[in-house]
């Protein structure tokens, strides 16, 4: 280990409120926080499937507090926390791959990640779109 | 002839045997458009208060030693000038997350310590003689560590870690960074040696992708990009090591 | 240094978080607003019958569980990391009780999921 004598009482700076020092602290802890919509939305989908195996009556108990106004604003909500993942999961992306190389020049973090909100857009549409005809 | 201008410094100053805390001074130095925040510095420490500690060498960015917070934010005090931080007051103090030995110097030696650790040198993968000449390399094989090759152990992104400020035996940035430089380059056998730093804990599964280490560095090394393409490395390695006797990490 | 076992825990946060990007928003569209209120789908789309014919297929199950598990998976590592950056202790009651409640997500909607059979 490092031979640097030790100096007497070095000051040491508190982490609270760390992540209000900068903008782009306060933009990663809200990249974090869409976690939260995303538990939520899980454990709304698990409602649902617990309600659906309790049988016709329970499950239209919870399609009629689905199409509460409160339901709908909270999945309005859950939209933007939705969105705003998927905006920062695809600029993070390009850091955790290994450095992609075509044809021998690299290839740049902004051209994967608009790759991967292209697969959303495209992923969205072919959903929506399946969804649609199933239902029709 | 016109008029000197003037700017105010602000330095959070910490004497050990003094001071119970740090506090505020405040400094009036002329400067010009060439100022740099080093030269501001030094302005104070040759014509007002000689007591006023900082480290600073090269004054050219490339020895990292003048690493500090200015307005905040982590940058090397050679490398940034007065003109753009115009009305002021500049606001400088010591680099952020590392305790405060005086004014604006920090400990450095958690630092050196983890950079050690690493093994920050190539290790040949067999015994070469000089005979053998030297190594050969493609742009492409270069292409794979050179941006990485470039840290200047400034300690910016360490300053810029939250995830460092909270947790003082994270690795960090800088010398994971260091240790995929070490690992990525072809004429290094190493690897194997340094993947128990890279799987620890302390290791890169501190990093939360929080990206403000890239932001921050003087020479453009992309640490957050070394440590989380890691992540996957490690995970092979976690979930494959079981696979054959002496399997070597991929 | 010791090995972490972080890596079973981000795989299941990599394979939900790119999952939840690439149809979180699509999905809540769908479930939450669209089809609630027959803006877009047909209303009929969360009929009983229609969403007992989903959960009963063999891939229809797969797909829900699949969801619902990575989705609560991912955002529970995020959380628990999340409660430490805010200066929390996530000692071994937090790590529990986040992946605890990631775990008891998956029980709960995998055993929903199969007791309708197939």
């Amino acid at each position: 280990m490092s031979v640097v004598a030790n100096r007497p009482r070095p000051y040491v700076r508190s982490m609270r409120g760390w992540w209000r020092r900068d903008p782009f602290f306060m933009r990663y802890m809200l990249r974090e926080a869409t976690a939260v919509g995303v538990l939520i939305y899980a454990i709304v989908l698990t409602v649902g499937v617990v309600r659906l195996a309790q049988g016709e009556a329970a499950w239209n108990g919870w399609l009629a507090a689905l199409r509460s106004p409160w339901s709908v604003l909270l999945h309005l909500a859950l939209l933007l926390a939705m969105m705003f993942h998927a905006l920062t999961w695809f600029e993070i992306m390009p850091k955790t791959l290994p450095a992609l190389l075509i044809g021998g020049r690299r290839v740049a973090a902004a051209t994967i990640t608009r790759g991967g909100w292209t697969a959303t857009l495209v992923a969205s549409g072919a959903l929506f779109a399946l969804a649609w005809w199933w239902g029709s | 002839m016109a008029e000197q201008r003037t700017v105010e410094i602000q330095v959070l100053r910490y004497h050990p045997q003094h001071d119970e805390q740090p506090a505020w001074q405040s400094y009036k130095i002329p400067f010009s458009d060439d100022t740099s925040v080093l030269q501001g510095l030094l302005y104070i420490k040759d014509e007002i208060d000689g007591t006023l500690s900082f480290r600073w060498s090269c004054r050219m960015a490339i020895c990292g030693s003048c690493g500090m917070m200015i307005n905040g934010k982590p940058q090397l005090s050679c490398h940034t000038f007065l003109r753009d931080l115009l009305p002021g007051p500049v606001r400088i103090e010591a680099l952020a997350h590392f305790p405060v030995e005086r004014d604006l110097i920090v400990s450095a030696g958690g630092f050196v310590g983890k950079l050690e650790s690493i093994k920050p040198y190539l290790l040949p993968r067999e015994p070469r003689a000089l005979a053998a000449g030297e190594y050969l390399q493609t742009p492409e094989e270069l292409e794979r560590y050179e941006q990485f090759s470039a840290c200047i152990n400034c300690m910016l992104c360490y300053a810029a870690c939250p995830e460092f400020g909270l947790n003082a035996d994270f690795v960090g940035p800088g010398v994971l960074a260091l240790l995929h430089r070490y690992n990525a380059d072809s004429r290094d056998g190493g690897r194997a040696e340094r993947m128990p730093v890279l799987n620890a804990e302390e290791g890169v599964w501190t990093c939360m992708a929080v990206g403000y280490c890239s932001e921050v560095c003087p020479k453009r090394v992309d640490p957050a990009h070394a440590v989380n393409q890691n992540k996957a490395t490690s995970a092979a390695d976690y979930f494959l090591r079981f696979l054959g006797p002496k399997r070597g990490p991929l | 240094m010791k090995r972490s076992n972080a890596p079973v825990f981000w795989v299941l946060f990599g394979a939900g978080g790119m999952l939840a990007a690439l149809l979180g928003p699509v999905l809540v569209l769908i479930t939450g607003i669209a089809a609630p209120l027959g803006a877009g789908l047909p209303a009929s789309l969360l009929d009983y019958a229609h969403l007992l014919t989903l959960a009963r297929n063999g891939w229809g199950k797969a797909c829900l569980f699949l969801v619902i598990a990575l989705f609560a998976w991912h955002a529970m590592h995020r959380i628990f990391h999340s409660l430490h950056d805010l200066g929390l202790r996530t000692g071994a009651l937090a790590k529990l009780a986040c992946y605890g409640g990631a775990l008891a997500i998956t029980v709960v909607s995998a055993v929903s999921l199969l007791s309708l059979g197939f």
